[in-house]
């Protein structure tokens, strides 16, 4: 199966070919937001770059230079304030190291935010003219990385949009392609499942140790003892436990081996399923698997949801043919068809597979309307602090006593 | 047209419910159920659990073939499993949860 798309200077193939503003600071997301409207370039806001919390600020800088490095993004525009954390010359460095063009500014030494955005529009329209404009060169799906997301699930996203996507990566895994399953989260109570699917022990072994620390993680920051760890919706929808959640999550990725884990926003070097270590928060989560060079997501929803990502399409699969009608500006394919009988979940798995390609060939996906999208990282220090804080408190350390 | 319930699995204890089932309904089982009528005993809100057969206190329930918990009361075939009858082992604070190369569920 074969498309059009955009081979860029590192050997990889983009099936867009956007022109990407990085504010690398919350404090400039408004100049980003400005040129990118101007412009046609696209751009998010976000709430990081500044904090002293090192791991954290990694995470922030990886997750930008993912983003820049990503093969549908043909060139990028660094936009520092001039005093964060993020360090805007380590994130553009490692952009250049890809060979496509990136230039940066700093808001501090262009004369402020208008100043800024008016070079930033003249930075933008010169970059445009330094990539190519129609996709003109050859790729194979087999290039593709396609990550697998749930969100806003219902009772019957577990029986028909994920098992649905699971016959679409069966296919897209059989002609040589890679597909991403994470939100480990949503892997607690499925580890039997999952246990059969590692490709080795290593990976079996290290899978079951990565659910548990997050089984053990969340059971520690719940409010209370209850143990559902799902949201009010999806109880309302008809999941009673975490185990029956994720037991329905997993079916995303069909039935091939799991070759490979890595970390948030990594990129995978091996084809075929592999495992991001992301939470369960949609967000983090599809910013992750962008980061790690997804081009696109396949996202199924049970109650719907419009939430995308600036840079590869997020196609929406609903479980049901009502929320497909409901949201039809938002929901790209709808599974419900299984659910009336008419239609059987490999014929779902094939048109799914065809809208993959489609998409890749340059097809708009219904989240792709704006170029501005959601963006998010895990909240890790969060849950670090709130366990550090505990037990120093438990071991009666001096910092907790009064003075 | 007759109201429907999915079946996905032979051991499943439950079923998912396409519509809403009131009492005294009949519910046609699909999937593996292969339409088999199962009489419904209370209300279970679309997209909700019901029952397939008699399900004891304590016993593991399942679906997709798989635990997905365990029955806090006896349920009755007909009725609706859900968080007030069907408790997760999962991600709990103070429950011991062992787990080697699976879930800390019996085998199934």
């Amino acid at each position: 199966m074969k498309f059009k798309g955009f081979r860029r200077t590192d050997g990889s193939i983009g099936i867009r070919n956007h022109i990407l503003v990085i504010p690398t600071v919350s404090c400039v997301n408004r100049v980003a937001l400005d040129i990118a409207t101007k412009t046609g370039a696209v751009t998010f806001m976000h709430p990081y770059g500044c904090t002293f919390d090192a791991v954290e600020n990694t995470t922030t800088e990886d997750t930008f230079i993912g983003h820049g490095c990503h093969p549908n993004v043909g060139a990028v525009l660094v936009l520092s304030l001039g005093c964060e954390t993020a360090s805007a010359l380590r994130i553009a460095e490692a952009i250049k190291a890809t060979g496509k063009p990136v230039e940066m500014l700093v808001v501090q030494k262009q004369g402020g935010a208008r100043a800024t955005r008016d070079t930033g529009i003249d930075t933008v329209e010169r970059l445009r003219k330094q990539t190519p404009s129609e996709p003109q060169d050859e790729g194979d799906v087999s290039e593709l990385i396609i990550a697998l997301e749930c969100g806003s699930s219902d009772a019957f996203s577990g029986l028909t949009a994920n098992p649905a996507v699971g016959e679409a990566a069966d296919v897209l895994v059989g002609a040589g392609g890679t597909v991403v399953l994470s939100e480990i989260t949503e892997m607690v109570g499925a580890e039997r499942v999952l246990w059969r699917r590692g490709k080795n022990d290593q990976i079996k072994q290290d899978l079951m140790k990565l659910i548990k620390e997050y089984e053990i993680e969340l059971s520690m920051t719940t409010q209370d003892d209850s143990g559902v760890f799902i949201s009010p919706g999806n109880i309302e929808g008809g999941l009673t436990t975490i185990e029956e959640k994720s037991l329905g999550c997993i079916y995303k990725a069909g039935t091939q081996p799991i070759v490979q884990i890595v970390k948030y926003g990594e990129r995978p070097t091996e084809k075929g399923v592999v495992i991001m270590d992301t939470p369960g928060f949609d967000i983090a989560s599809v910013t992750g698997k962008v980061a790690g060079g997804a081009h696109m997501v396949l996202f199924t929803t049970g109650k719907g949801t419009p939430t995308g990502s600036c840079i590869a399409p997020v196609l929406k699969i609903s479980s049901n043919n009502e929320t497909y009608q409901a949201m039809a500006d938002d929901i790209d394919l709808s599974a419900g068809d299984v659910l009336e009988g008419t239609k059987s979940l490999k014929q779902v798995g094939d048109e799914i597979v065809k809208l993959v390609m489609q998409v890749a060939n340059g097809k708009q996906g219904k989240s792709e309307y704006f170029n501005i999208q959601e963006f998010a990282i895990p909240n890790v220090s969060v849950v670090r602090k709130e366990v550090m804080h505990q037990k120093l408190a438990e071991q009666n350390d001096f910092r907790f006593q009064p003075s | 047209m007759k109201k429907t319930a999915i079946q996905i699995k032979e051991i499943d204890h439950v079923a998912t419910a396409t519509a809403e089932l009131l009492p005294s309904e009949t519910v046609l089982v699909t999937g593996i159920g292969n339409g088999t009528p199962l009489q419904v005993e209370e209300r279970v809100p679309r997209g909700h659990k019901i029952a397939l057969r008699d399900i004891a206190a304590n016993e593991q329930i399942c679906k997709y073939g798989e635990v997905i918990g365990v029955a806090v009361a006896d349920i009755k075939g007909g009725h609706w499993v859900h968080i007030h009858n069907c408790r997760g082992a999962k991600g709990r604070r103070f429950d011991s949860n062992p787990i080697e190369n699976g879930d800390g569920y019996d085998e199934v």
